[in-house]
């Protein structure tokens, strides 16, 4: 698919579609073309495939089907979390960490007493920080199961546990977008009553993902029209998309704990050899402490954007961490967060590996980075 | 053939820029320097000029980058002109801009790159003469669209990395090519004004009005004698005639400006005329030129040509009497159509 010398390191980003998803969307790009909104036997049958799909999306998250809002992606789905949780009580207010994915942080933030809260060096939400913030009108508090920059895998129960203290009358949102493919969010995000993935971080297509609204919560619509998913989300399912969603979901839960283990093995030779190699390279945050796929490091006196147009040019595809609109690499909230300085925060390089890595990607990157490394520090 | 890295503002002229290049052989990647963070409606710095460049570098099968330099654009453009303005000088961010992003920032990146030279968009031309250290800069071939004064501090180590190929084309040239090849930019206007300003959001004043105090201050004549207000002494350059003209008579110029006491001096346009000229920052293309060389001025972007002799020490004597320039403006010199160097006014 990709050229012979090619390794994409960037599945933090997202994925290659996973085959099984692909198959089983194929029938309803083609003649299975109904809207399940309807009440015709056409319209039927695709009804049955979408709740076949709730189904299968409800055993993967742990929840009940009725708990399953289809989405157009994870933004939305961050955006139902936080915007429908505070429609639904007036005068309360958003709080989150400091390093969520903009999804969530621009949700909070844009909300009359949206507040953030700060993590510690090792990008590790700070739970007296959040005690800080926490007062009886916080009406959600949204803190991410992974992060999408560092990879840190957060405490949420312990956040749980001080929220139901500290602002009874709080929900809480996780987003578990980064996390999925690395973590059984089934579990881990049981203690949360809204939780929100992504179907291309984990094999599905772009443009779909969805919320899991418990029973201890509910979320007023943030789109308007039709009543769709018990009028929370309103808007002609994306039925190819949802079915393949539910199929790269199935599919990463019967193969996670296998490549979880065989990734985090290429993920440690090539941290460790990147920290070997490249002079003065240090790793963000506590390795164990992060998903598998997650290889993050600062590389002083280079800066992002050079290093990243040499690994381009020899056939390694990275990232830093967020551009914005125009494409041009901002510096991340996540790395001021945890307080590293400007300086050595210039030098981000992120390589995250998903189940199609290799040993070949490991070697490539492990030939190129020091080289492309040398090569910016000489001139 | 050569790597170069081509500086793609959205614009027409850069755009056909890199299409000459590949016509010439070259190994072309494009890039768009996003230089100022805030709002912005013209010029090098909005998204969708950016997504501009990186349609037409799609259309002409090239790579496309995008640098963030928005913290040196910051220190280095930005900064520097609100405290000119400050001080009651009137700087030229666009020289200021190609001085430290454009002709250094972007072509040190573009040497780490790998990429043997950089080329922008600009009309004027880079030409190699006999002899060492020869690499001259010179008026582009559409002289109503000549750019070799924003390019006049330019010395030799950055003219021998540089090619600027639609200096050899007419604007008109530049348009048909564009067309020619169907690249969306063919229609674009050209950018006037100062590109991280608003236009619609109440201009250099406002802009400048959030970062600095604008305070009121007086107008004496020559000898000190009141003859009105101006809102904001900081916003007065050297040189205008608008609000300093009140209760009728003759009209009157800003002679000059002194933010520290508040004090604009004015005068009438006889007061205004001078035959020298006191420079700062002096950059040279190729040597320092010798006193007494005869070289020809130009004070603004599109000003003519003045008669002049260097004089050596920082100073230029006009052979006819000329209005004054206000303290800031970039002073380009000129043999024909050579540029020889530049300085600051004082």
């Amino acid at each position: 698919m990709l050229g012979a010398m090619v390794a994409y390191l960037d599945h933090a980003a997202t994925t290659p579609m996973r085959p099984e998803a692909v198959a089983a969307m194929l029938p309803f790009l083609t003649e299975h073309f109904g809207n399940p909104s309807g009440s015709h036997a056409v319209a039927r049958r695709a009804k049955a495939a979408l709740e076949d799909a709730r189904d299968l999306v409800a055993s993967c998250l742990g929840c009940r089907p009725g708990e399953v809002v289809f989405t157009g992606g994870g933004t939305e789905a961050d955006n139902l979390a936080v915007s429908g949780s505070l429609a639904r009580r007036v005068g309360g207010r958003a709080v989150c960490s400091a390093i969520e994915h903009h999804a969530v942080l621009h949700s909070v933030l844009s909300s009359a007493g949206g507040a953030t809260f700060g993590v510690t060096a090792d990008g590790i939400v700070d739970l007296d920080a959040l005690s800080a913030v926490l007062s009886s009108d916080v009406s959600v508090v949204s803190v991410m199961l992974a992060n999408n920059e560092v990879g840190t895998i957060q405490p949420l129960a312990s956040v749980v546990e001080v929220v139901r203290r500290l602002a009874p009358g709080a929900v809480v949102h996780t987003d578990a977008v980064q996390a999925f493919p690395w973590v059984d969010v089934a579990p881990s995000a049981s203690v949360a009553d809204l939780v929100a993935v992504s179907a291309h971080k984990f094999g599905g297509p772009k443009g779909v993902g969805a919320l899991v609204v418990r029973g201890s919560a509910s979320v007023a619509p943030i789109l308007h029209g039709g009543g769709q998913e018990q009028d929370r989300r309103s808007g002609t399912h994306n039925l190819a998309g949802i079915v393949g969603m539910a199929a790269a979901m199935s599919a990463t839960v019967a193969s996670r704990a296998v490549e979880v283990d065989r990734v985090r093995g290429l993920r440690d030779r090539l941290a460790d050899g990147l920290l070997s190699a490249v002079p003065g390279a240090v790793e963000t945050g506590v390795r164990s402490a992060k998903i598998a796929g997650n290889c993050h490091v600062l590389v002083p006196g280079v800066e992002s954007e050079a290093l990243l147009f040499l690994l381009d040019e020899a056939g390694v595809c990275a990232s830093a961490g967020s551009a914005c609109a125009s494409g041009a690499l901002e510096p991340s909230h996540v790395l001021s967060a945890m307080g590293v300085a400007p300086d050595l925060a210039r030098g981000v390089l992120r390589l995250s590996l998903g189940p199609a890595s290799t040993d070949d990607d490991v070697d490539l990157a492990l030939k190129v980075v020091p080289e492309a490394v040398a090569r910016l520090r000489s001139s | 053939m050569s790597r170069v890295l081509v500086a793609m503002s959205g614009g027409v002229d850069s755009s056909v820029a890199a299409a000459l290049l590949l016509d010439e052989g070259h190994s072309v990647v494009g890039a768009t320097m996003k230089l100022w963070g805030g709002r912005s409606d013209s010029g090098c710095c909005s998204v969708a000029d950016v997504e501009d460049a990186r349609r037409v570098a799609q259309q002409l099968g090239i790579d496309h980058h995008v640098f963030n330099f928005t913290s040196d654009f910051d220190t280095h453009v930005v900064g520097p002109y609100v405290s000119a303005h400050a001080a009651g000088r009137t700087p030229n961010p666009c020289v200021e801009c190609n001085r430290h992003l454009k002709f250094d920032r972007f072509l040190v990146r573009a040497r780490q790159l790998g990429f043997d030279a950089v080329a922008t968009g600009h009309h004027a031309r880079v030409e190699r003469r006999a002899g060492p250290d020869r690499w001259s800069l010179a008026r582009g071939a559409d002289r109503a669209k000549d750019q070799s004064y924003v390019l006049s501090m330019l010395g030799q180590p950055q003219l021998e990395r540089v090619l600027l190929p639609v200096g050899e084309l007419t604007k008109a040239e530049v348009r048909d090519r564009a067309v020619a090849l169907g690249l969306r930019t063919a229609a674009k206007p050209d950018s006037q004004d100062v590109c991280f300003i608003l236009a619609t959001d109440g201009g250099r004043s406002t802009f400048l009005g959030d970062r600095i105090p604008l305070r009121p201050g007086r107008v004496v004549d020559v000898d000190g004698n009141l003859l009105g207000s101006v809102d904001a002494v900081e916003l007065v350059t050297v040189g205008q005639r608008r609000g300093l003209s009140e209760g009728g008579g003759e009209k009157r110029y800003a002679l000059s400006v002194d933010t520290l006491t508040g004090t604009v001096v004015a005068g009438t346009e006889s007061d205004l005329l001078t035959t020298s000229l006191c420079l700062t920052d002096e950059t040279w293309t190729h040597a320092p030129l010798d006193p007494g060389t005869a070289v020809d001025v130009q004070t603004s972007a599109h000003g003519d040509p003045l008669a002049a002799v260097y004089e050596g020490g920082g100073r230029l004597t006009l052979r006819r009497p000329t209005r004054r320039v206000a303290p800031g403006q970039t002073i380009a010199l000129y043999a024909a159509d050579e540029v020889l160097g530049a300085a600051i006014a004082r």
